[in-house]
């Protein structure tokens, strides 16, 4: 019997198409926010609300995955933005190559920002890197304290904990300062926002560190 | 269900790497498989059998080692296996850790047989 010793990385394919997407993204000082949540914690209102606001001083564009459908792209377009919808068919990750198509529609050297909206889902995003400067990762309260301990590889990877619909803190059983602190257990170096995207608390922070970090990606 | 996608790279790095005339000799793909990457075991076993069935690849079997998500402390020094991915250190209580292993994604070695 002969043993070939191989040793090779399963996702190298995606991450070396990754790289290449970070290194046009670097060439063109774009800075590029991958969004991961479990469906319907409010990544694309939160999109909404952070378009609604940067558009007088920042350029963004967006893409969109879903696993059926271009709502969300139509939603988008609304804030006068480039937008491209990837539809995954059934998959439930985007990968580095659907961005790397993606881009084929977008002019980088226009823009200061680019938004990926991944497929609603706290597990198989989580292993896929797309080329993003970072992940951010976005909870709801209703979804429970608990979440970042029951998936705790998404929260690892991410670099931002946007924790949404705060304004719901009343009428749920969640703890926002447990939440915070399994979080932190998992990631202790999450920087993390309290927002709620429907009525507008801790937008304004959410949005001006985004300007930090456009600035000094400049 | 990413774990047929995983399945399918697996499938592609043995066809990259074993002549396509000998693929039908593969005996054991060997793996390894971090507790921190999100992957089911049986699932990935599971996809593989059900892409390779009429394949060359068909008798192969897949054998995965499971690695522990294990922390380093950078107080105290020692290296601990964790079951819930909270970097604290069980023996000083410090979060100051760094990941030793469990991330690991790889196909480590393919057994062939010689006839």
């Amino acid at each position: 019997m002969a043993v070939i010793t191989v040793e090779r990385k399963v996702l190298e394919k995606n991450d070396e198409i990754a790289r290449s997407n970070r290194a046009l993204f670097k060439h063109h000082n774009v800075f590029v926010l991958n969004l991961v949540s479990s469906p319907g914690a409010g990544k694309t209102t939160l999109l909404e609300q952070t378009l609604d606001r940067l558009r007088t001083s920042i350029k963004s564009a967006v893409i969109e995955g879903d696993v059926q459908t271009d709502i969300d792209a139509q939603r988008i377009a609304r804030f006068g933005v480039p937008v491209v919808q990837l539809v995954t068919n059934g998959s439930c990750h985007l990968d580095a190559m659907l961005v790397r198509d993606a881009l084929q529609h977008i002019d980088l050297s226009t823009i200061d920002i680019l938004f990926i909206e991944n497929v609603g889902n706290l597990v198989c995003p989580a292993g896929y890197d797309l080329g993003e400067t970072m992940k951010v990762v976005v909870v709801s309260v209703t979804e429970g304290d608990d979440k970042p301990l029951k998936y705790p590889a998404m929260f690892r990877n991410a670099s931002i904990l946007v924790i949404n619909k705060v304004d719901l803190l009343p009428y749920v059983p969640s703890n926002i300062e447990l939440l915070r602190a399994n979080a932190t257990k998992i990631n202790p170096q999450l920087t993390i926002f309290e927002v709620s995207c429907s009525k507008g608390n801790g937008l304004d922070s959410w949005c001006s560190w985004l300007r930090q970090n456009i600035s000094v990606n400049h | 269900m990413h774990e047929l996608s995983i399945a399918q790279s697996v499938v592609e790095i043995v066809t990259n790497t074993v002549r396509q005339e000998n693929l039908h000799r593969v005996l054991v793909i060997r793996m390894k498989v971090g507790a921190m990457v999100g992957v089911v075991i049986d699932s990935l076993k599971f996809s593989f059998q059900a892409i390779t069935v009429g394949t060359p690849l068909e008798q192969a079997q897949l054998t995965i080692e499971a690695v522990p998500f294990q922390i380093q402390c950078t107080t105290c020094g020692r290296v601990s296996k964790i079951d819930d991915g909270v970097v604290q250190c069980p023996l000083c209580n410090s979060f100051e850790t760094c990941v030793v292993s469990g991330n690991e994604l790889t196909v480590t070695a393919i057994e062939i047989s010689d006839d």
